[in-house]
């Protein structure tokens, strides 16, 4: 069956303000007491009143522009009404048809091609999140529910997409690269685990037959890019057999359950809520004057794909190895930082992006702490261009600065692994290797040009890669010709 | 005088000075007449006297007040410097948050819910020296035109305790007008302040919206709601004005507008105002006698030198049905939160969240509370917000040009505050729409958010029961109103003297002695 | 009163959104006196409208941008706020179980 798949994503982000959105509580909330960073504000006592956050508003204008939005001028704010436990007003203050930013764009490049494609952004506003709920079990079952109101008030942005993306690998790139750009502007730090960033997808598909859009899910509850890609790959081929057996998809909120690898009901929509949108009285119009965005413009930070065109341009860098290094922003602080004291780039960032990534990605762990800084890497590669240590050993040193946090050359001196460059040394060891191998010599001998190689191979193994490998070489090519 | 005040002092009580006005009162204190202890004392006995019948307080502040009392006298004595209200005792409608102090706004709902924090206005008032003596009944939520829809009690009027003293913020004016307070605070949605003021006889003031910080202020309606005053005299007022109005960085909707010196504005002549009379507030359906006394004091305004013509609000009769839409649709949201979940009345029955939002907020509002979040809640939803909500808003902009427009050319504008003086209790209580009558002559002042004030300007024959006028200024010019109101009220000598009879309370056995 | 403006199962949903459960008996009472209200608001249809702005925000004269600043100020003490409900548990706010 031939067919389109369409994706529309909507993210929440939280900005990095210092207060919440409409009170002064500290938005330093993860792993705080429940409840302890609460007022009358945010708990949505009687008679409080929110006070919108100026630097939330600069940090949304600041993501909108990036996004190619157009700002509107005057904003309003409405309340969207429903009851939940984590809703203190039983209303959350949003934004609705006068949203800050609309109609614009994210380009995006996919893997397979190095084509750029557009993806269209439909709005981007401003809003309050929600507290969160914690679930009380006993014998496995839930019996009640408790409520920490610290997270009630954190200022979000939601971005909505159009239904531009085409594959779970397309939302992914499309998600990176927004994770990369709000990292970037420094208006969110962009976790998804800690859900600092969080994104819901409505997927359908078109059939080719008919071109008629199909009736979409909504799919939430995905919290990692692997999650995201899992979800929504197996959201697609649910919808596919659906269509393949004749049956009908249902308009329905899905979650994506990572235990079962399954997306799983939510809510119909027949529950669906009137949510009685109506604009917030106890907020002015929030008007955004020519002069603040231009401001806001004069200070812009370079962004992930300026930075990738530059590594490029100054390190001569692959197109592939600057944006990787560029997509999270850490990551590329730490190559540009690395960069002023060692100047072979693509060495430097071979490193990096294997080595290093490697051992971080396996732990979970983010560059910013990373056990390794970048002078205790730049020593370690400066102790290869020495030719103090092989590029073999320099790989098990490495490991060991990870878990030791020493440097590379105290555990060099410490274990010896400096390289055996004394000459006779080595050749006491070719004589022994040439003595095992003379069938191997005399291939080589008869023009066998590679057999030298496994030659080279036995005396690095003997010294346990302590050998010169140049050396070796040059002295196993010295020795043969003399025989 | 001295003598025998000391005399009564010794036995704790002075039966006068619950009478002062505020003016009078911080003259007398600031002059070492008077200490505050026997003020409150005084005020105290007045209550014991009467409240169990007008049930005006939902709570008296006793101990507290006392304390404050004493620490001012303490400090009056060491004669170290005066707060600019020295102690004036102050009722408190209680829909105002205040911190340690249960806060009901008049609902079953909210029982037991203590505020940890104050409202702005009374940490204004508690900054200016000024002591909470209490708090006063209300209509549930502010909802009401005559204090019937309290959960607790129903206040009566001090002037006929058959009557109603007026809604919502009946409490606060009974209180004062039967000397159980010098002054007090209520609030005003759609005539809250001055609807009770006039009913009871006293002086009302709703300023312009954003004049005075809603923030504390439990929200009925937010766009409509504003603090305002309820005291003896139009200087009172103006006091108070001074003391609570100004910009507050927690409201977003207050106003960064100078406050004028509103006590000086009032010594000023009125000769040079032009005062309109809107027609549309002396057609059917307005009282003969009300008629009458407000066409009267409007003349002695006009002899006072003011030049007095007749205007028009051609779409005045619009407001009403606009204001209750927006006012309900409004409250609808802002009484989502009285769901069980954090404070205040939580039933929960059988253990599912649906059945506790259900069940807590079926008991723990009225019936007229009820039926406002439903008017509301329907007003809003969907199918029908185009053709209500929306349709009100547009409505509302017509009524502010309505009033944009005369303002071009007037200083103020004249007419009743409520077309009928105070009425039984029960007589309408069973039938919303003619309760919603009651407000229509306040309520087109909230939906554009003008300042008015309401104050007595005569009796009626019949029954003996005061009748208000309003008077109604531009945006932030509640100067130019409590200048044209003092004059009056100098004109107005019998009038002011004369104080509802209280003899029902000679009849009871009260626990003062 | 000529027809009903509001239904009774309009009148059961608007309950519903609303959280309210409401008797028998307050359904049909509801049903009328909502009805009644309804109809006395229906006069606003009178008056047209078209060209008119809806007048969210136009009462309050002295619109500009009302800011709070991004400094952090002390929040309740977590006893404090816990102190507002009986319902509680380990610092949070205990509520019936959500399915
Ligand atoms: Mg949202
Ligand atoms: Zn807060």
């Amino acid at each position: 069956m031939v067919d389109d798949i369409v994706i529309g994503l909507e993210i929440h982000i939280q900005l990095l303000t210092k207060t919440k959105i409409f009170c002064h509580c500290s938005t330093d909330y993860i792993d705080k007491k429940p409840n302890s960073h609460t007022c009358p504000v945010c708990l949505g006592l009687p008679g409080s009143l929110p006070v919108l956050n100026e630097k939330a508003v600069e940090l949304a204008l600041k993501t909108a522009i990036a996004l190619n939005c157009l700002i509107n001028s005057t904003n309003i704010f409405h309340r969207k009404n429903y009851f939940y436990p984590d809703l203190p007003k039983a209303y959350q203050i949003s934004q609705y048809n006068q949203p800050l930013a609309i109609k614009g764009y994210l380009e995006i490049t996919n893997g397979k091609s190095s084509n750029k494609r557009a993806i269209r952004i439909n709005r981007v506003h401003m809003e309050e999140d929600a507290g969160k709920l914690v679930h009380v079990e006993r014998n496995g079952k839930i019996i009640s529910s408790l409520v920490d109101y610290n997270r009630a008030g954190i200022p979000l942005l939601e971005i909505v997409t159009e239904p531009d993306i085409h594959s779970a690998e397309e939302a992914v790139v499309f998600l990176k690269e927004l994770r990369s750009i709000v990292q970037y502007l420094e208006v969110c730090d962009g976790n998804l685990e800690q859900g600092s960033m969080r994104c819901d997808a409505n997927i359908s598909i078109r059939e080719s037959v008919s071109q008629q859009l199909g009736t979409k899910t909504e799919v939430k509850n995905m919290n990692s890019f692997r999650a995201i890609k899992k979800a929504l790959d197996y959201e697609i081929s649910r919808q596919r057999k659906l269509i393949e057996d004749g049956e009908k998809v249902s308009q329905e909120t899905r979650r994506w359950d990572e235990q079962s690898g399954k997306t799983v009901v939510m809510r119909s929509k027949e529950e669906a809520h009137d949510y009685r949108y109506f604009p917030e009285p106890d907020l002015l119009p929030l008007i955004i004057e020519k002069n603040w965005l231009e401001e806001i413009k004069n200070n812009f930070p370079e962004l992930p794909a300026e930075r990738k065109e530059r590594f490029i341009r100054d390190y001569g860098l692959s197109d592939y190895d600057a944006q990787r290094l560029v997509e999270i922003k850490s990551l590329g602080d730490y190559f540009e930082q690395a960069a002023q004291d060692y100047k072979n780039y693509k060495k430097l960032t071979n490193w990096i992006l294997g080595e290093l990534l490697r051992y971080l990605g396996e732990e979970n762990i983010d560059i910013t702490s990373s056990p390794i800084s970048v002078d205790k890497l730049t020593e370690l590669l400066q102790l290869i261009d020495q030719k103090i240590i092989s590029g073999k050993i320099a790989k098990s040193v490495f490991e060991q600065m990870y878990r030791t946090g020493q440097s590379a050359a105290d555990l060099v001196k410490k274990s010896g692994l400096t390289q055996i460059s004394d000459k006779e040394e080595i050749d006491g060891i070719i004589e022994m290797i040439i003595r095992d191998n003379m069938q191997t010599v005399q291939e080589y001998c008869s023009g066998k040009e590679k057999a030298i190689h496994f030659l080279v191979g036995q005396v690095m193994r003997y010294t346990k890669g302590r050998a010169q490998p140049d050396l070796v070489l040059h002295l196993l090519q010295e020795r043969i010709s003399k025989l | 005088m001295p003598t025998n005040m000391e005399n009564k002092e010794q036995k704790g009580i002075n039966m006068q000075l619950n009478k002062l006005t505020a003016i009078d009162y911080l003259e007398m204190v600031k002059n070492r007449k008077i200490s505050v202890e026997q003020v409150i004392l005084s005020l105290f006995h007045q209550i014991d006297k009467v409240d169990k019948i007008l049930k005006a307080y939902l709570k008296v502040n006793r101990d507290k007040a006392l304390l404050e009392a004493k620490k001012i006298d303490k400090k009056l004595k060491n004669n170290e410097e005066i707060s600019p209200l020295a102690g004036l005792p102050i009722a408190i409608k209680d829909i105002i948050c205040t911190e340690g102090m249960e806060t009901t706004c008049g609902s079953k709902i909210l029982r037991g819910f203590i505020p940890p924090y104050d409202a702005t206005v009374i940490k204004k008032i508690k900054e200016a020296g000024g002591i909470i003596i209490g708090k006063t009944n209300m209509d549930e939520f502010a909802m009401g035109s005559s204090n019937e829809n309290s959960a607790f009690q129903v206040t009566l009027n001090p002037w006929d305790i058959t009557r109603v003293p007026g809604g919502s913020s009946g409490g606060s004016a009974a209180a004062v007008a039967a000397d159980e307070a010098l002054v007090a605070l209520g609030t005003d949605t759609g005539g809250s302040v001055r609807l009770p003021a006039s009913f009871c006889g006293i002086i009302g003031i709703k300023p312009t919206y954003g004049r005075i910080s809603r923030y504390g202020v439990i929200s009925y309606a937010s766009s409509l709601d504003q603090v305002g005053i309820l005291s003896k005299r139009v200087k009172d007022a103006a006091l108070l004005m001074k003391i609570i109005s100004g910009y507050d960085a927690l409201d977003s909707t207050s106003a960064d507008i100078a406050v004028p010196d509103f006590l000086a504005s009032c010594q000023d002549g009125i000769e040079d105002l032009k005062i309109g009379v809107p027609q549309e507030f002396f057609q059917s359906g307005l009282d003969i006698e009300v008629k009458e006394r407000v066409l009267e004091a409007i003349d002695k305004i006009s002899k006072l030198g003011s030049q007095i013509e007749r205007t028009s609000l051609p779409n005045i009769e619009y407001a009403l049905p606009a204001y209750y839409l927006i006012a309900m649709a409004e409250a609808s949201s802002n009484l989502a939160r009285y769901d069980g979940v954090q404070y205040g009345l939580r039933i929960e029955d059988n253990g599912t969240l649906e059945d506790m939002y259900t069940k807590t907020r079926s008991t723990g509002l009225g019936a007229e509370v009820i039926r406002r979040i439903m008017l509301g809640t329907y007003a809003l939803s969907s199918g029908y917000y185009d053709d209500y909500y929306l349709k009100a808003q547009k409505v509302r902009t017509v009524i502010k040009q309505d009033f944009d427009h005369i303002f071009q050319k007037f200083d103020l504008l004249l007419c009743p505050t409520s077309p009928i003086p105070a009425f039984k209790v029960g007589e309408r209580i069973s039938d919303p729409l003619t309760m919603y009558l009651t407000d229509a002559y306040t309520l087109p002042v909230n939906l554009a958010g003008l300042p008015a004030l309401s104050m007595n300007c005569g009796f009626t024959k019949k029954d003996n029961l005061p009748i208000g006028l309003q008077i109604i200024g531009r945006y932030f010019e509640e100067d130019k109103i409590l200048r044209v109101a003092y004059n009056l009220e100098r004109q107005l000598a019998e009038i002011n003297r004369t104080k509802p009879n209280l003899s029902f309370s000679d009849s009871l056995k009260d626990g003062s002695s | 009163m000529t027809e009903k403006i509001i239904t009774k199962t309009e009148v059961e949903y608007v309950a519903k959104l609303a959280k309210l459960e409401l008797s028998e008996e307050q359904k049909e009472l509801f049903s009328k006196q909502l009805n009644d209200i309804l109809s006395f608001f229906a006069k606003l249809k009178e008056l047209d409208t078209e060209q008119i702005e809806p007048a969210f925000h136009s009462h309050i004269t002295h619109s500009t941008n009302h800011f709070h600043e991004d400094i952090p100020k002390p929040s309740l003490a977590q006893e404090v706020v816990l102190n507002l409900t009986e319902h509680k548990q380990d610092g949070y706010f205990q509520v019936p179980k959500i399915l």
